[in-house]
C-alpha cells in the first residue's frame, strides 16, 4: 500500500487541453473577424459617402447647406429646400403620431387586459412590417385625391386666412407626405412608450389613486411624467425614422425643389431627390452633390438615432433602480 | 360647488380615457383599412399571368412580373447569404466573448447602421459594387440589402443567446467541453428558435425594401442571365407601375403590392408563431 506508484499526470491530457484551448482561440478569432466585418462595412460606408462627396464639399463648401439653388444644369446646388422639406414633413408627421401614438401606447399599457393589449401591439407591429412602397402606393390613390378633394379643401375654407394653407391644393405635397409619415411612425412610437408605461411601478398609480386621483389623472399627471423620457426616446426612434424614410414620400411629395410656405405646396426631401435623381445625375458635381445630400441625411439621422436610445437607455436604468 | 368639480374631473376622467381608446382602434383600424383595400384592389388584379408572364410595354393589356418575383428572390437570396452569416458569428462573439471595448463598439456600430436611412445604404452600395463593376446588377442589390440585414441579424442572435440560462453553460464546461463546444452543441440549439424567429424578421424586413434597389439592381423588362445584369424586383416594380400614368400599370402595382404584402405579413406572423411554442431545450 505504501508503495503505491506516484500518480502520473498523463501527458495525453496536457496536449489534449492545450488542443482545446486552440480551438476556443481559433472560434474567438472567426467570431470576432465576422464582428469587425460590421465596424469595417461602417467605415467604410461614411469613408465611401465622403470621398464621392468630394467635388460638391470642395466647390460650395458649407454654403451647401443654406443655399435654395438647385440648378444641374448650371452645376448649382444647394442643400436648403430639401432640408426644409424633410424637417418640415416629419415635423408634421410627429404632430399628427405624437399624440394619437401615446395615447394609444397609454389605453395599451394601462386600460386595456393583458391579453388584449399583447393582441393589439402584435397587429401595431405588423404595421410596423408593411414596406413602405406599399404605403406609397396606398396615399397615391386614397390620400392624394382625398386631400385634393376633401381634406386639403376643408382646411381652406376653415383656416385659410393661415398662410400655411394657402395656394393651390394638387393633392401631392408636404401635408400629404406628413400624414403617410405619420402612420408610418405610429408604431415605434406606440411600442416603445408602452413599455416605457409598462415599467412604472405600480405603487406610483397607486399612491396618486390613494390620494383620491381619477385614473385619468393617475395616468396623466404621474405615470406618463414618470415614463416621459423614454417616451421621449421613442419620439426620437419614430423621428429618425421619418427624416429617413424615402418611398412612400418619393411618392407622395410632389418633387418640387423650392420652399413654400403652404403645407398643400408641392416640395422635395433629401431622400426623395436622391430616389429621384440619382441614376440620372452626370458630370461631375450633379452626382456628388446628391451624394452629400445623403451624407447630410446621414448625419441627421445619427444624431437623432443617438438621442433616442440614450433616452430609452436611462429610463430602463430609471425603471429598474426605483421600482 | 365640490360637487360640481368632482362631477368635471369624471368627465374629464371618461372622455380622456375614450379617447386613448380611439387612439389605439384608429392605429389599428388603419393596418385593417392598408389590408382591405390592397386586397380588394389586389385581388381584382392577381392572375395567373401575373406569376408566369413578363411585363408589356405601356399601353397593351396584361402581362405580368414573373421576372420581377424571380429576381427579388434572387436578390434576397444572395443578401441572406452574404448577411445572415456575418450577423450571426458577430451575434455570436457580441453574446458569448464579452469584452469591454469592442463589444460596446459594435454594438454601437450594430445599432448605428440599422438606423442609417435605406437610400444611404444604397449610395454606399453604387459607390462599391456598381461604379467598380461599371454597372447596376443583381449582386449590387444583394450586398445593399446584406448591409440592412448585417445588424438585425447580429442584434437578435446576441439577444436570444443572452436568454440561453447559465447554468447550461456551466454544466457543459463542467462536463468538461471546451467553450466553442459548448456554444456549438448546447447554447446556440438552445436559442435556435430565437435566433431563426430573428433571421426571419430581419429577412421579411429586408424583403420589401425598395429605395436601396433603385440605383443598384434597378430594373429590368425583360430577364435577367446573370448576377451581373440589372434585374427586376417586386418593391421597384410597385414603384414604377404606381407612378406611371397607365391605368393597366396601376392594376400590376396593386397585384405586385399585394404579393408583397401577403409574404411579408406572413414571414412576420410564422416567426412570431415559432417563437411564442417558447424556446425549447435541445433534447438528449
Amino acid at each position: 500500500m505504501a508503495t503505491a506508484p506516484p500518480v502520473v499526470l498523463p501527458k495525453p491530457s496536457k496536449a489534449f487541453s492545450s488542443r482545446l484551448r486552440g480551438g476556443d482561440e481559433v472560434a474567438w478569432a472567426i467570431t470576432l473577424f465576422f464582428a469587425l466585418v460590421i465596424l469595417a462595412v461602417t467605415a467604410l460606408l461614411v469613408y465611401e459617402l465622403f470621398v464621392w462627396g468630394l467635388p460638391s464639399e470642395q466647390k460650395f463648401g458649407l454654403g451647401f447647406l443654406t443655399s435654395r439653388m438647385w440648378n444641374p444644369v448650371e452645376d448649382e446646388f444647394g442643400a436648403l429646400p430639401f432640408i426644409y422639406g424633410t424637417v418640415l414633413t416629419s415635423f408634421l408627421a410627429l404632430l399628427i403620431s405624437v399624440p394619437v401614438g401615446v395615447g394609444a401606447a397609454i389605453y395599451l399599457a394601462e386600460l386595456a387586459s393583458p391579453r388584449l393589449s399583447n393582441a393589439l401591439t402584435f397587429l401595431v407591429e405588423l404595421l410596423a412590417a408593411v414596406p413602405s412602397v406599399i404605403f406609397g402606393l396606398l396615399a397615391i390613390f386614397t390620400l392624394v385625391p382625398l386631400m385634393r378633394e376633401y381634406i386639403g379643401p376643408g382646411l381652406k375654407s376653415v383656416l385659410g386666412f393661415l398662410p400655411i394653407f394657402t395656394g393651390p391644393v394638387y393633392g401631392v405635397g408636404y401635408l400629404t407626405a406628413g400624414i403617410i409619415l405619420a402612420i408610418m411612425t405610429f408604431p415605434f412610437i406606440i411600442s416603445v412608450s408602452r413599455e416605457s408605461l409598462l415599467a412604472v411601478p405600480r405603487e406610483q398609480r397607486e399612491a396618486a389613486l390613494a390620494l383620491g386621483a381619477t385614473k385619468w389623472e393617475s395616468t396623466w399627471q404621474v405615470v406618463v411624467p414618470f415614463a416621459r423620457l423614454g417616451i421621449m426616446g421613442s419620439i426620437f426612434l419614430g423621428l429618425a425614422r421619418a427624416l429617413g424614410e424615402t418611398m412612400a414620400v418619393t411618392m407622395v411629395i410632389g418633387n418640387d425643389p423650392s420652399i413654400h410656405a403652404s403645407l398643400f405646396a408641392p416640395g422635395y426631401t433629401i431622400a426623395s431627390v436622391i430616389a429621384n435623381e440619382f441614376t440620372e445625375a452626370t458630370g461631375k458635381i450633379y452626382p456628388a452633390a446628391l451624394v452629400e445630400l445623403g451624407l447630410v441625411l446621414f448625419l441627421i439621422t445619427i444624431v437623432i438615432n443617438g438621442l433616442a436610445r440614450l433616452l430609452i437607455i436611462v429610463t430602463a436604468g430609471k425603471g429598474t433602480g426605483r421600482g | 360647488m365640490t360637487e360640481a368639480r368632482t362631477r368635471r374631473r369624471k368627465i374629464l376622467n371618461n372622455f380622456m380615457l375614450t379617447m386613448t381608446g380611439v387612439c389605439a382602434f384608429v392605429t389599428v383600424a388603419t393596418l385593417f383599412l392598408i389590408l382591405a383595400y390592397l386586397v380588394y384592389n389586389g385581388g381584382k388584379s392577381v392572375n395567373f399571368d401575373f406569376f408566369t408572364k413578363l411585363p408589356r410595354a405601356p399601353g397593351e393589356m396584361g402581362g405580368g412580373m414573373a421576372n420581377a418575383i424571380v429576381g427579388s428572390g434572387v436578390i434576397i437570396g444572395l443578401a441572406t447569404v452574404i448577411g445572415i452569416p456575418i450577423g450571426f458569428f458577430a451575434g455570436i462573439y457580441l453574446s458569448e466573448w464579452g469584452g469591454k471595448t469592442v463589444p460596446f463598439l459594435v454594438r454601437y456600430t450594430c445599432d448605428l447602421l440599422n438606423g442609417v436611412p435605406s437610400i444611404v445604404i444604397g449610395i454606399f452600395a453604387w459607390t462599391i459594387i456598381v461604379r467598380p463593376m461599371k454597372g447596376f446588377s443583381a449582386l449590387a442589390g444583394g450586398v445593399a440589402l446584406s448591409i440592412m440585414l448585417i445588424p438585425i441579424a447580429a442584434r437578435s442572435t446576441e439577444q436570444f443567446l443572452q436568454e440561453v440560462p447559465r447554468s447550461l453553460r456551466e454544466g457543459s464546461l463542467a462536463l468538461g467541453a471546451s467553450k466553442w463546444r459548448t456554444i456549438v452543441s448546447i447554447v446556440v440549439p438552445a436559442a435556435r428558435k430565437g435566433i431563426l424567429t430573428g433571421m426571419i424578421l430581419g429577412v421579411a424586413r429586408i424583403a420589401g425594401e425598395t429605395a436601396p434597389l433603385l440605383f443598384t439592381s434597378l430594373n429590368n423588362q425583360f430577364w435577367a442571365t446573370g448576377l451581373r445584369q440589372a434585374t427586376a424586383s417586386l418593391p421597384v416594380m410597385i414603384y414604377t407601375h404606381a407612378v406611371a400614368p397607365y391605368e393597366d400599370w396601376h392594376r400590376q402595382a396593386w397585384a405586385a403590392g399585394l404579393v408583397l404584402l401577403l409574404l411579408v405579413l406572413a414571414a412576420n406572423i410564422a416567426a412570431r408563431m415559432i417563437l411564442s411554442r417558447g424556446m425549447s431545450l435541445p433534447r438528449g
